[in-house]
């Protein structure tokens, strides 16, 4: 939490620790700096296992304090061995990082609560943020939370449950004529012009290190060690890129012995822009104008591609894209063996798991990580028409006889 | 063809503080030429040496991403609003 400063990560210059995102040089993005001299991994250990049970365990590896009265208590989100998916897919080893049970049911609400701890220390009354849904949700209970004005734009046509679930925290809810792309670059120009607290524009630096929880938290749940593998959805790739961050932090200061976590990108076939260039073996990431049921996901130029690629190629992991219909089977697969309901997004990681483990990419003793951080009662619509449909009877023994007891196989 | 650019915060130093800046050119390599000769050393940090379009930079003609048009080549009608936007990455490795 000694906070040196903001640093840009591609040219190097630094900059003081303020509400600014791109580097003046070279458009690069900003990352905070830590002074981390004197940390010892033992007493870090120490110090995060004493801690709070929520993000705010990890508060010397985040940029800002947190804020008691505005704590919605997100994190610490329980990873569960996935017996019977593993079986399914031959991976005996598997894990789930169940980041639905967080206090708006997405992992966005580790990254808003170190945005808004930010956003207070820097004085906006305003929060906002450019959305596909879980943010919105997030960024709204929190300012409700923190008796601040909300804000937040997100693209029409989301599905129906994220934009109730975002209203009834009484936010304004702008709802964009365009894709995520669109409603991206308007709340770029209006960061630009007006001094709100856009979450993920510019506040992103401090947004963004909320996500390295995901890692810290799968590794001391793991018992202080990092996984071989990991599988994570990616749509701008900020999730992924910070996941791999927390793992590298905590490996630097001797928290968990050196190990190389094997990054692998899950996305969407009608929105996989990096899959597409992970494929072609190419550097650059083309964007593309996204058509999936996996709307969490629907970012057709992430901002975050060409890091992906990297951490990708250079772990041993990989990026890998699966159709709509394979993200629908996966979310009833993870529901029918592991009680789990989640968004598409949830589909797009299993169903690249699935996918992998089937070509024998993941080996059967990698101890993998699959991060499942979206609930699937936001997108109802993914799966109501494929769901088998419930049996209707009258209230007596004879129907119950007649039409239900051969289903239940008595 | 006279268009508006609009100037992102990073490159407001160049243009004194112009948040819009009315330029002319047929396409938008010419209005980068002209941005140019009216702020010298600002297409420098939109382009690279093979002129080329910066990783971190987007540009869009009329709220498209110039990548879905003709790239640097789009053409610009009269009244064209060019916006240059910072490509926003979260970052990675300290």
């Amino acid at each position: 939490m000694a906070v040196r400063g903001l640093v840009c990560r591609e040219c190097g210059q630094r900059f003081p620790a303020e509400a600014i995102f791109v580097c003046e040089s070279c458009f690069g993005p900003l990352e905070v700096e830590y002074d981390l001299d004197g940390v010892r991994g033992e007493a870090l250990r120490e110090r995060i296992a004493g801690g709070p049970g929520s993000i705010w365990r990890y508060q010397d590896l985040l940029p800002v304090p947190r804020v008691p009265e505005w704590d919605l208590s997100p994190g610490f989100t329980p990873l569960v061995r996935a017996h019977r998916l593993g079986d399914a897919l031959g991976l005996p080893n598997l894990y789930l990082k169940n980041d639905t049970r967080n206090p708006t049911w997405s992992f966005k609400d580790r990254v808003v609560a170190v945005a808004l701890a930010a956003g207070k220390r820097f004085g906006f009354t305003v929060f906002s943020c450019a959305s596909t849904g879980n943010l919105a949700n997030a960024v709204a209970a929190h300012a409700a939370k923190a008796g601040l004005r909300a804000v937040v734009f997100i693209p029409k046509g989301l599905e129906r449950a994220k934009v109730i679930t975002t209203a009834v925290y009484r936010p304004t809810v702008v709802e964009v004529e365009g894709t995520y792309d669109d409603v991206n670059r308007l709340c770029l120009e209006i960061a630009d012009e007006h001094r709100w607290a856009i979450a993920n524009v510019n506040l992103r630096p401090y947004y963004s290190e909320g996500a390295k929880t995901l890692a810290f938290e799968v590794a001391e749940q793991l018992g202080w060690r990092a996984p071989d593998r990991v599988v994570v959805p990616v749509g701008s790739g900020n999730m992924f890129v910070k996941i791999h961050k927390g793992f590298e932090e905590f490996e630097r200061l001797g928290v968990i012995p050196r190990q190389t976590v094997r990054m692998t990108a899950a996305q969407a076939e009608g929105c996989g822009p990096i899959a597409t260039a992970y494929k072609a073996k190419t550097d650059k990431v083309l964007p593309v104008r996204p058509n999936t049921i996996a709307k969490s996901l629907a970012i057709g130029a992430p901002a975050d591609g060409a890091y992906v690629l990297d951490l990708a190629r250079s772990t041993g992991g990989a990026v890998e894209s699966v159709t709509d219909g394979e993200v629908v089977d996966a979310v009833r697969l993870l529901a029918q063996t592991e009680g789990l309901f989640t968004e598409p997004a949830g589909g797009v990681t299993i169903g690249v798991l699935r996918k992998l483990a089937a070509s024998g990419a993941i080996g059967p003793d990698e101890v993998t990580v699959a991060y499942i951080t979206g609930i699937g009662l936001k997108a109802l619509e993914a799966v109501e028409e494929v769901v088998e449909p419930s049996v209707t009877i009258k209230p007596t023994l004879a129907s119950f006889e007649e039409r239900v007891l051969a289903l239940a196989g008595g | 063809m006279a268009v508006t650019v609009r100037i992102p915060t990073p490159l407001r130093r160049i243009t004194n503080g112009e948040r819009v800046v009315t330029v002319s050119g047929r396409d938008l390599a010419q209005a980068l030429i002209d941005l140019d000769r009216r702020f010298p050393g600002i297409r420098a940090k939109i382009l690279d040496d093979r002129g080329e379009v910066l990783q971190f930079v987007n540009i869009f003609v009329n709220e498209q991403d110039v990548r879905f048009l003709a790239g640097l080549q789009t053409p610009l009608e009269d009244g064209a609003e060019v916006s240059i936007v910072p490509a926003m990455a979260g970052g990675a490795q300290a």
